[in-house]
C-alpha cells in the first residue's frame, strides 16, 4: 500500500528551476530515515536518472515524461510517472513500486530484484531482461526478447508479446493474455495450475487490473534444457 | 652392392599437428564440445620483455638508489569524483569473482592489497562481506550479468568499475560451470545450483557510448557523485574504446590485454581473440593524448604483468597504474609445486594447471570445494601477496631511480628502446640503435 500522507505533506520539486542533482539529493535525503513523505516532481522534461537510488517509504509523483533509468535501483519508494518513460525504468529495483501511466521504452525493469513495476501502456524490447525476482505487469504489449535470461520473478502481459519471448530463461515465470510472436530458446508453454492462477490473480489485483480473469492467460517458463552444456543443444543457439 | 641402412621408425612429429593440436582434435571428436578452461593465453606474444630501459649516465643523472625518494602513489578518479581513490602503489588487484575464487582467496586478496596500500576488485558475483571487510579500498564491478548488484553495495564501494569486457575474452560474457555453482554462489547470483552459468556479454540496459554516458550519470546520482567510475574494456579496439569511454564520462579507463586471465572460457577465445597488452597500452595512451586527457582520465593497464620491470615499462609507456590478476593468484600460492602430487593426479603439472573451471584447484584458490579451499590460509596468503606487491614496487622504483626519476609517473617513453621490430611497431618505442618505429611516418 502507498504510504499514508496528508495533503500538507506534499513537497513540490520543479526540475525547470532545480538541477537534477538537487532534485535527486532532496529525494535521497530521506534515505534510511523511516520518514514518509510525498513529493511531486514537475517539469521533468524527459530527464534521465530521475528519482533513482531512493531508499525510503516515499510517495513520488512525477508529472510528465522521463528519460532513461527513472527510479533506478529503487528501494521502498512508490514512484508514479504520469507520462512515458525511457530505457530501463526501475532497473535493478530492489523493492517498492513503480507505476508508469504511459508507455515504457526498452529494458523496463531490467535486472530488478524485487518490488512491482506496473506499466499501463506498452513496453518496448527486452522488458524484464535478466529479471532477478521483481514482478512486472504490462497492461499493453511487450517487445522482442522480453525476459531474456530472466532468472526469477514474474512478467504479466495483458496484450501481446514480440519475438523470442523468454529466451534462455531460468526460473522466472511469464503470463501472456494475447499472442506470442515466437518463443526464445528453451522457453516453453507450461500448464496453468491452481497455484499459478492464484499468483496471477494476486498480481493482477495489485496492479489494479479489474475485470481481467487469470484464465485468459497462458504460462511460459524454462524447459531447463540449456542449464548445462550438451552438444545436442547446438541447434538451440 | 651397397647395403642401405635399416629403415628407421619415424620419430619426427609434425610441427603443424603437434601434441597440443592432436589432443585438441581428439577432444573435439570424442566429446563434441569445445574446450573450456581457465588461466590465460599460453601462446608466445610480444611483451614488456621486448622493451629495455636505458638507465642513466652522462646525459641523464640517476637518483641514489637507497637515499633519494622515488614516490609511488597514484590518485585514480580525479576527473569527476569527489572522493577519488588514493593508493600507495600503482599496482592494483584486478576483478575476480567470489565463485571463480574461494572465499578464502578473496579474503587473502583483500588482506594483501590492504597491507600493501592498494585496491582490490569484486567480480561477476557480487560483493561478499569477507571481501569488503578485509579490503580498505574496494572497487565494485558493474557487469552485464548484474549478479548480486544492489545500491547498498554500490554505496559501500570505494569506486565502481563498469565492465564492458576483459582481455581473455573481449566480446564474451562471464562463465562459471556447474561444479562451482554451490548453494552460496547460486544464492548470490539468483541462479539454480549446479547449472553452467553463462553470463550475458552485453549490458541489459545500455548499448554504446551515448547510453553509457547516461548510465554513468545514473550511477553518479545514486552514489552522490562521490565514487570514481572506471570503465574496463578488453583489448579489442583500444584507441576507440578508450576515446569513447572518456567521451561517456569515465574517470578511469581500464584496458585489459589478451594475456589477462579468466576463470573459465573457451580456449579458442583465450588464444585467438584480443590484442597483446603492449599494443593495447600504446593505443589507449595515444587516444588519451589525442583528446588532451592523458593524466586527467587515469589509465590502468592489465594483462600479463609479472615483474617490477613490467610495471616500470607500462608506466613509462603512459599508464597511471597496472592491474594484476593471474600474478596475484600465483603469489597467493596457485600453481605451487608444493601440490605437485595433486597436479599429477589431475594429469598436469604445477605451472601448467588450467582447469580453473572444474573447481579442482589443488592450491584451493579457484575452487568452491570446502576441503580444497581450506588449504589456503588467507592471512599467510595475503601476506605473500603483500610481499609480492612490495617487490614489484621496489623493482619499479629501482628502475625509475636508475633513469633519474623521483616518481614512477615521471618514467617516459624516451627511457626505453625496443628489442624487436614487432615490439617497436606495437609499442611505438623505437627499435634499439635507431629512431625507427615501424608504421610511423
Amino acid at each position: 500500500m502507498p504510504p499514508e500522507v496528508s495533503a500538507t505533506n506534499v513537497h513540490t520539486l520543479d526540475l525547470g528551476a532545480m538541477s537534477l542533482r538537487a532534485v535527486n539529493a532532496e529525494l535521497q535525503s530521506r534515505n534510511g530515515t523511516g520518514e514518509r513523505y510525498h513529493y511531486r516532481v514537475v517539469n521533468p522534461h524527459g530527464a534521465h536518472a530521475l528519482a533513482c537510488g531512493l531508499d525510503a517509504a516515499l510517495e513520488v509523483e512525477i508529472a510528465g515524461n522521463t528519460g532513461y533509468y527513472c527510479a533506478g535501483m529503487n528501494k521502498q519508494a512508490h514512484v508514479e510517472v504520469k507520462g512515458t518513460v525511457g530505457t530501463g525504468v526501475a532497473e535493478n529495483m530492489m523493492s517498492g513500486r513503480v507505476h508508469v501511466h504511459g508507455n515504457a521504452s526498452q529494458s523496463a525493469g531490467a535486472t530488478a530484484h524485487g518490488g512491482l513495476l506496473v506499466i499501463d501502456g506498452d513496453a518496448g524490447a527486452r522488458c524484464g531482461i535478466s529479471l532477478k525476482g521483481a514482478d512486472i505487469v504490462v497492461k499493453g504489449s511487450v517487445g522482442h526478447m522480453s525476459m531474456f535470461m530472466a532468472q526469477a520473478g514474474r512478467l504479466v502481459v495483458l496484450g501481446d508479446a514480440g519475438e523470442a519471448l523468454g529466451d534462455s530463461l531460468y526460473e522466472a515465470r511469464i503470463y501472456v493474455r494475447g499472442s506470442v510472436k515466437s518463443l526464445g530458446a528453451d522457453c516453453v508453454e507450461k500448464e496453468m495450475r491452481s497455484e499459478h492462477m492464484a499468483e496471477l490473480e494476486d498480481l493482477l489485483a495489485r496492479a489494479g487490473c479489474r475485470g481481467v480473469s487469470p484464465s485468459e492467460f497462458r504460462r511460459y517458463g524454462s524447459a531447463r534444457q540449456l542449464y548445462n552444456f550438451k552438444i545436442d543443444n547446438l541447434d538451440a543457439y | 652392392m651397397t647395403e642401405l641402412p635399416p629403415r628407421r621408425r619415424s620419430v619426427r612429429k609434425s610441427h603443424t599437428f603437434d601434441d597440443a593440436a592432436l589432443d585438441y582434435i581428439r577432444h573435439a571428436a570424442w566429446s563434441g564440445l569445445y574446450r573450456i578452461r581457465g588461466y590465460g593465453a599460453k601462446r608466445a606474444l610480444p611483451t614488456f620483455d621486448d622493451l629495455l630501459m636505458k638507465g642513466a649516465s652522462m646525459s641523464r643523472y640517476p637518483l641514489e638508489g637507497y637515499r633519494e625518494r622515488c614516490d609511488t602513489d597514484v590518485v585514480l578518479g580525479s576527473r569527476h569524483a569527489s572522493k577519488p581513490i588514493r593508493l600507495k602503489i600503482p599496482v592494483t588487484i584486478a576483478g575476480m569473482s567470489f565463485g571463480a575464487l574461494s572465499a578464502n582467496a578473496k579474503e587473502a586478496l583483500g588482506r594483501g592489497a590492504t597491507e600493501a596500500g592498494t585496491s582490490t576488485t569484486t567480480g561477476d558475483g557480487g560483493m561478499t562481506p569477507e571481501e569488503r571487510g578485509h579490503s580498505k579500498t574496494l572497487v565494485y564491478q558493474y557487469l552485464p550479468s548484474r549478479y548480486g548488484m544492489n545500491p547498498d553495495d554500490l554505496r559501500r564501494a570505494d569506486a565502481i568499475e563498469i565492465v564492458v569486457g576483459q582481455g581473455a575474452k573481449p566480446g564474451g560474457g562471464g562463465m562459471l560451470l556447474g561444479q562451482k555453482i554451490t548453494e552460496r554462489v547460486a544464492q548470490m547470483r539468483t541462479l539454480p545450483e549446479g547449472i553452467d552459468q553463462r553470463s550475458a556479454c552485453r549490458h541489459p540496459d545500455w548499448t554504446g557510448p551515448d547510453d553509457l554516458a547516461i548510465k554513468i550519470l545514473e550511477l553518479r546520482e545514486i552514489t552522490g557523485w562521490e565514487k570514481p567510475i572506471y570503465v574496463k574494456c578488453g583489448a579489442a579496439r583500444p584507441y576507440y574504446d578508450t576515446a569513447l569511454s572518456v567521451k561517456a564520462g569515465a574517470d578511469v579507463v581500464v584496458i585489459d590485454g589478451m594475456q589477462g586471465g579468466t576463470a573459465a572460457t573457451q580456449d579458442v577465445f583465450i588464444e585467438h581473440v584480443g590484442l597483446p597488452t603492449l599494443v593495447a597500452l600504446k593505443e589507449a595512451v595515444q587516444a588519451l593524448k589525442d583528446l588532451g586527457m592523458h593524466r586527467k582520465v587515469q589509465l590502468v593497464i592489465g594483462g600479463g604483468i609479472r615483474t617490477g620491470a613490467d610495471v616500470a615499462k607500462a608506466l613509462a609507456m603512459g599508464a597511471d597504474a597496472v592491474s594484476i590478476g593471474t600474478a596475484a593468484l600465483i603469489a597467493l600460492g596457485d600453481q605451487d609445486p608444493h601440490w605437485e602430487e595433486d597436479y599429477r593426479r589431475l594429469g598436469t603439472t604445477a605451472g601448467a594447471f588450467e582447469d580453473y573451471q572444474d573447481g579442482t584447484d589443488p592450491a584451493g584458490i579457484t575452487t568452491q570445494d570446502p576441503t580444497l579451499a581450506a588449504r589456503l590460509d588467507p592471512v599467510k596468503a595475503g601476506h605473500r601477496l603483500a610481499n609480492y606487491l612490495r617487490v614489484l614496487t621496489l623493482e619499479a622504483q629501482t628502475i625509475a631511480r636508475a633513469c633519474g626519476k623521483s616518481h614512477l609517473h615521471n618514467l617516459e617513453p624516451e627511457d626505453m628502446v625496443a628489442l624487436t621490430v614487432e615490439a617497436a611497431a606495437m609499442s611505438g618505442i623505437p627499435l634499439a640503435g635507431t629512431d625507427w618505429v615501424p608504421g610511423r611516418g
